[in-house]
């Protein structure tokens, strides 16, 4: 339950940051994606968002950060098993099944959309 | 092609400019707090239910991830999670819910231009450049990561 609570906390912080990011400098919201998800993955290189995560849950996973994090414990565990050749696979293999999942479901969802409709 | 390219970033950020009126800076946060907390509760609710079903970690990031995205591609197709990101803003543009968006929205929004270069290419307006950060930081923590070992 508590883990919960801190979920929401945290992933609802990560969403405040993001929107005074958003109001308060002229960065487009691309370059705000970007720099969260490089951020969390500089972040989860040095260990620190895997500690996020413990305490957070879904909060710091869910999150763009966490996708970056994600992206630095997947190549992490590329270079343990493969040495340097995981460097090259372990960030695309980390993010294999989500985006995977998004570019299908945004192909079928557009297939099946009609463009023109709007509202 | 250059030109429509950034026509699509342009209708994005003009949307994102509408979701954000800069004079209520605390108002969109406290909506932003709420949706996006909201979101990743919810996820959370999911983790436990699939951990709960004996998947391990990794697995259960996955299909909690599978089971955001889906959700959030079927509510862009209905046209309703464009609404939500009016009103929670960031709240829906941050969570991996948000990038799902940025996939179909641009996708459906586009495929009148084609299937190859309307469809198939405007799909990664958003996700395009986050992948290429994030992959290329991903091999600079690899790097450093093999060398300090």
């Amino acid at each position: 339950m508590n883990i919960i609570f801190w979920s929401f906390i945290i992933g609802g912080l990560m969403c405040v940051l993001g929107q005074i990011l958003i109001d308060l400098t002229k960065l487009s919201p691309a370059k705000i994606l970007v720099f969260f998800v490089v951020a969390g993955c500089i972040l989860g290189g040095l260990g620190i968002y895997e500690r996020l995560v413990d305490f957070a849950g879904a909060g710091a996973t869910v999150p763009l950060p966490g996708f970056g994090n994600l992206l630095a414990r997947g190549v992490k565990r590329a270079v343990d098993e493969r040495g340097l050749i995981g460097v090259i696979t372990g960030g695309f293999t980390a993010m294999a099944g989500g985006m995977t999942v998004a570019i299908v479901f945004g192909y079928l969802a557009a297939l099946v959309s009609s463009s023109g409709m709007k509202d | 092609m250059e030109t429509s390219k950034s026509q699509a970033v342009q209708d994005y950020e003009k949307l994102v400019r509408e979701i954000s009126p800069k004079s209520a800076v605390l108002y969109n946060s406290v909506k932003a707090f709420f949706v996006g907390g909201t979101i990743c509760a919810a996820a959370q609710l999911l983790y436990n239910f699939f951990e709960g079903r004996g998947f391990s970690r990794d697995d259960t990031g996955l299909l909690v991830a599978a089971v955001l995205i889906a959700a959030a591609v079927l509510l862009t197709a209905l046209r309703i999670y464009d609404r939500l990101a009016k009103f929670a803003g960031a709240g829906t543009i941050v969570p991996i819910t948000g990038f799902a968006n940025s996939i179909a929205a641009p996708a459906i929004e586009h495929k009148k231009e084609g299937m190859i270069l309307g469809l198939g290419a405007k799909m990664f307006v958003i996700a395009g450049p986050v992948i290429v950060y994030g992959t290329v930081t991903s091999v600079i923590v690899g790097l450093i990561y093999y060398f300090m070992k």
